[in-house]
């Protein structure tokens, strides 16, 4: 399966998305297989129902918003260069990457591309804050049935009020940053691709 | 012999009264009691001194209080030899080993971070079996070879086998030192479970080096046959396995043994702690390693235990634990330094000591720049130069290798005055120097410190959200690595273990568990209120969303973190101080959010904490999740074609409250014949959702639950979302939203008790004084007073009071431009005043509905304060629930 999807795959387009995501050649391999298995169509493209095929995404309550993310302002196709790039949030930051960083566009796995994902993932109107309406409803989707409304209001105004610096009742992306500059982004936003 | 404690010697009770005739009317009887009386004092003078160091902020900020303990035993012992001519009250192995070492073994096993343990635990074990093995071989070796080399005193008289024996004791670092000294440094968690877990699980390499060259040793080199290494390693194997497997047993026992205390709560702690010891002791006796078979115990009979036992059980075990942990810590560091003092045991030899010093940390460093080498390329997140320079230098030795080396045999080991005195150096310039310069070193290094300060909401949620992101990008990329394996453990576990160790109600309600806990801790929260002579006013009603908070005390945020389960508490023996309302509110906050979050379905690596997830949440949340989605889909689907926005109804109505309603109901004249329902009305069209009230009186139960739901969909969030949330409550069966036609007859819409309850929670909510219009401020807070009045017992009936101001007031509102973001109103308003849309009808039916309206109001606060009564009403029924205890 490997080979033959590797077969499909032309060379310099795995030089070009290695160059853009940073992966390496067998993971760029290796996640076309994965591609080209999701894409049920057999068109080179994944659609919102390959993603949604995905047992385990149904699960996920944030399963929709991820496979959302996944598809470019207004498509409902990705291709396997979109789908790299995507991915390439998570990988992990290694250590040669953290000096180099200067020069060049940045990496699409740096803390702040990390974060920006995550960040989307509220923003469901791209107006680059995330309104108590959004967070709302991210909050509803991630909390079981057994909290009550008021309990979820409340939490999102704590949130709210927790970030927001400027007092609009809103957090913008810088202020998304500063909350949660504590964090270990760099970790708990990665994952292992098999090499 | 004089016992140098003071309180010690006043204790000594009378004789009895007439025990011997013609005797005196006191007799001193020193020697019954002088066992007893010598430990309870010795825990006073160590836990007296623990008082007065921490007097000093200053110093103990800069010195740890294993130090300072040392220092006092050094000092203690002075004085004893001084005074009795010889030294007393060394620390002796069995009562070490018998006595002290549990509770502490005991306590990081049961409080284990779990999560953060089980990530690690390659990495653990790693440096816990090789690191130790190296360790010992070649301090071992090289400490032959520098006597080989004619460097050390002629009176060493030790072989290959002695120096590798040796090795193997000197080698192990500590639990008890790495926990005392690294607790108050404050490294990040993952350092810590490292150099912790490493120091636990040695145990068993240890153990078993010890003594294999132990046996060696007294059967002399010359005979030692190949059989008998073989028989090194495979007692290895069967020593740490085998003390795992102790660990175990005692673990199911135990939880099996709590499933059925129900009526004998009070001894409820006992268990866990007997059944804890019995644990080590049986290792002990089987010389198997008896630190993992607690370790072990510890960490598995947690949940089943913690779902068993009671709430007050639970704390007793908390603080039983640590005050043993605690003050067994103390008098191993206080009989460290007293034990240090008996010089007889002394035989100095320079070469030896500087060598020992010298190997166990360049070896320490060697191997675990080594492992990491290696363990790093399987490695998320690499461990790097900075951590591995704390990681060897965190490699304390301490009060096992001290027993372990007074328990050799002076005959068979000729040189153990030399190894004594060694070992003594060793751990007290591993306790003292590297303890001391720990601090500064890692401030130096800027090593990453575990963050202390408060886990804020924004990081709790952001985080859980990356959890479920990168759950989410693993199932899209396709890795299946340790689920298979931990699914299938979850499937054993909830099949049979958790049937057979839980009690029936824990684990029929262990979906509800963390709902009942947020309820209890939100009662507590409220009872410190109280105790706080707090009067309720409408201000206290935003209770947890207070803006700017700001004192919040460190010890509050890992109690917190302790008492929430999943989270790592690296501060294994701190236990909660007072809190202030603050933290309380905060707690109460975190639980909430601790019970209700959607866990993700797998984290990152943590291939083995399926000890800890509870699988039938697990399932359960998945199917709700499932369901949502699929809602959510079919609806933007539907909205789509249809354009439809769907409300919600939400007759969910206790009995009492229902009847009364029904009354009111049929006073205005049943629309359609229906049953009353409430009809929450968002938006323009409204599809209504059917609920059959006859569903509800079946199941009391269910309507109470799906009446914390109810509120839920009133939420902001999208229709949508709403009527999948309400999908996944109350219409398992029927994942599909049942829409009625979008034609809801305006009468159905309008009339009075429809636009209810949940609103009513999220109106109390934090959002009071943000969202209430400036006019009706006042029409506000003399409803939330009727209701207070109301909830308490006998309360006047304001009610029509409130709602004459609320009326006006309310059509205004009516007439703002988003009605949306305000939602509905309170009860007495909305029912005492109609939307200016309203038909004429129903308005001409206003003053005969008045009257009904206040019993009614009263009857249903009255059932919410019920005992089973729904999380919306929490907060109004503060006082009733008071009364009703």
């Amino acid at each position: 399966m490997g080979s033959r999807a590797s077969s499909l795959l032309r060379d310099e387009e795995i030089e070009e998305i290695k160059k853009e995501t940073g992966f390496s050649h067998s993971q760029i391999t290796r996640l076309y297989s994965r591609f080209t298995s999701l894409d049920k169509g057999e068109n080179g493209t994944l659609s919102r129902e390959d993603f949604q095929r995905i047992p385990e995404l149904a699960i996920n309550p944030l399963g929709d918003r991820i496979i959302n993310a996944f598809f470019p302002e207004g498509e409902d196709q990705v291709n396997f260069r979109g789908f790299m790039r995507t991915l390439a949030h998570f990988r992990p930051i290694e250590d040669n990457e953290k000096s180099k960083d200067q020069n060049g566009p940045e990496p699409l796995n740096s803390r702040s591309n990390k974060l920006h994902f995550a960040f989307r993932l509220y923003d469901l109107d791209k107006d680059d804050k995330i309104s108590r309406d959004e967070l709302l409803q991210v909050l509803r989707m991630m909390v079981g049935v057994n909290i009550s409304d008021e309990q979820l209001g409340s939490i999102a105004d704590r949130t709210i009020q927790e970030a927001d610096q400027d007092g609009d009742s809103a957090i913008s992306f810088t202020e998304f940053v500063k909350v949660l500059e504590k964090v270990d982004v760099e970790q708990k936003m990665s994952i292992r691709f098999l090499h | 012999m004089q016992p140098p404690t003071g309180p010690a010697l006043a204790s000594a009770p009378e004789s009895p009264p007439g025990a011997a005739p013609g005797s005196p009317l006191l007799r001193w009887q020193w020697r019954e009691v002088q066992a007893p009386c010598l430990v309870a004092g010795w825990i006073l003078v160590a836990s007296l001194a623990k008082i007065v160091f921490q007097l000093s902020r200053k110093v103990t900020s800069v010195v740890p209080e294993s130090c300072l303990l040392i220092l006092l035993g050094l000092g203690l012992g002075g004085i004893v030899l001084a005074i009795a001519k010889r030294a007393e009250y060394q620390l002796e192995p069995s009562m070490f080993f018998l006595f002290l070492l549990p509770p502490i073994v005991l306590d990081s096993g049961y409080f284990m971070p779990s999560r953060l343990f089980f990530d690690n635990l390659g990495a653990i074990l790693t440096y816990a079996v090789i690191g130790t093995l190296w360790n010992s071989f070649a301090t071992g070796a090289a400490l032959w070879g520098l006597k080989q080399a004619g460097l050390m005193d002629t009176g060493v008289d030790a072989g290959l086998m002695d120096f590798l024996l040796f090795g193997s004791l000197i080698s192990a670092v500590d639990p008890v030192a790495v926990l005392a000294v690294f607790e108050e440094v404050h490294i990040n968690e993952t350092l810590f479970i490292i150099v912790f877990g490493e120091s636990l699980l040695n145990d068993a390499v240890t153990v078993v080096l010890y003594k294999v060259f132990n046996s060696f040793v007294e059967m002399g080199p010359a005979h030692v046959q190949a059989t008998d290494y073989l028989k090194g390693v495979a007692s290895f194997f069967v020593v740490s396995l085998g003390g795992a497997a102790v660990g175990l047993l005692f673990a199911f026992l135990l939880a099996l043994i709590t499933r059925f205390t129900k009526r004998v709560r009070i001894i409820e702690p006992l268990f866990v702690f007997l059944l804890a010891y019995m644990a080590y002791l049986a290792a002990e006796m089987v010389s198997l390693s008896s630190i993992l078979a607690v370790t072990f115990c510890g960490i598995c009979c947690k949940k089943y235990v913690e779902a068993n036992i009671s709430r007050k059980s639970r704390t007793t075990v908390k603080y039983t634990m640590k005050t043993l942990a605690s003050s067994s810590e103390t008098v191993i560091f206080m009989f460290l330094g007293i034990s240090a003092v008996d010089t007889s045991k002394w035989a100095w030899d320079t070469a030896l000591v500087l060598g020992t010093l010298l190997f166990i940390l360049l070896f320490r460093a060697v191997g675990v720049v080594l492992q990491t080498w290696v363990l790093n390329r399987f490695r998320l997140t690499p461990l790097d130069r900075i951590d591995q320079v704390v990681m060897s230098y965190g490699g304390l030795r301490g009060a096992v290798a001290f027993a372990l080396v007074i328990l050799l045999d002076g005959d068979k080991v000729r040189a153990k005055d030399y190894f004594v005195a060694t070992t003594i150096v060793v751990v007290f310039f591993t306790v003292l120097v590297q303890g001391l310069t720990i601090k500064p070193l890692v401030k130096w290094l800027k090593v990453k410190r575990s963050d202390h300060h408060k886990p804020t909401l924004n990081e709790e949620l952001h985080e859980h959200a990356f959890d479920h992101i990168l759950a989410a990008v693993e199932d899209v990329v396709g890795h299946h690595g340790y689920r298979y394996w931990r699914d299938r453990w979850e499937q054993f576990d909830k099949r049979y273990l958790s049937q057979l160790l839980m009690r029936k109600s824990a684990y029929r309600l262990k979906d509800e568990i963390w709902d009942v806990y947020c309820k209890l801790n939100i009662r507590d929260a409220i009872s410190f209120v109280d105790q706080g002579g707090h009067v309720l006013s409408a201000s206290r009603l935003t209770l947890p969303s207070m803006p700017s908070r700001t004192s919040m005390s460190e010890s509050s945020v890992t109690n917190l973190l302790r008492e929430s389960g999943s989270g790592a508490c690296l501060d294994l023996q701190v236990i909660d101080t007072v809190r202030s309302r603050r933290d309380k509110e905060d707690a109460v906050m975190h639980h909430v959010l601790c019970g209700s979050l959607y866990k993700p379905r797998r984290r990152y690596k943590a291939s083995y904490s399926r000890h800890f997830i509870s699988p039938s949440t697990q399932e359960r949340q998945d199917k709700e999740i499932f369901q949502q989605n699929m809602k959510r889909r079919l609806e933007t689907f539907k909205s789509t074609k249809h354009n439809v926005c769907s409300a919600k109804s939400k007759a969910r109505l206790k009995k009492d409250g229902r009847k009364k309603q029904k009354k009111s109901a049929a006073n205005a004249e049943l629309p359609n014949g229906k049953p009353p329902r409430s009809v929450t009305w968002q938006q323009t069209a409204a599809v209504l959702v059917a609920v059959d009230s006859d569903d509800e009186e079946s199941d009391s139960s269910e309507t109470e639950k799906e009446e914390d739901e109810g509120i839920v969909f009133i939420a902001r969030a999208t229709d949508a979302i709403l009527q999948g949330k309400k999908a996944s409550g109350s219409l398992d069966v029927c994942p599909s939203p049942r829409i009625i036609p979008p034609s809801p007859t305006s009468a159905e819409r309008e009339l009075p008790w429809k636009g209810d309850r949940g609103d009513l929670a999220v109106y109390i909510s934090s959002e009071t004084t943000k969202i209430v219009p400036v006019d009706m401020q006042a029409a506000w807070k003399q409803s939330i007073s009727s209701l207070e009045s109301v909830a308490s017992p006998p309360g006047a009936e304001p009610g029509p009071h409130a709602k004459t101001v609320a009326g006006p007031a309310l059509e205004e509102r009516q007439m703002m431009p988003e009605p949306r973001t305000c939602f509905q109103f309170p009860n007495p308003l909305l029912r005492s005043s109609r939307p200016q849309s309203a038909g004429s009808p129903e308005r001409t039916e206003q003053p005969e509905l008045q009257p009904l309206m206040a019993p009614d109001e009263q009857g249903r606060m009255s059932t919410a304060a019920g005992p089973g009564n729904s999380r919306w009403l929490i907060q109004f029924n503060r006082p009733a629930r008071f009364s009703d205890g």
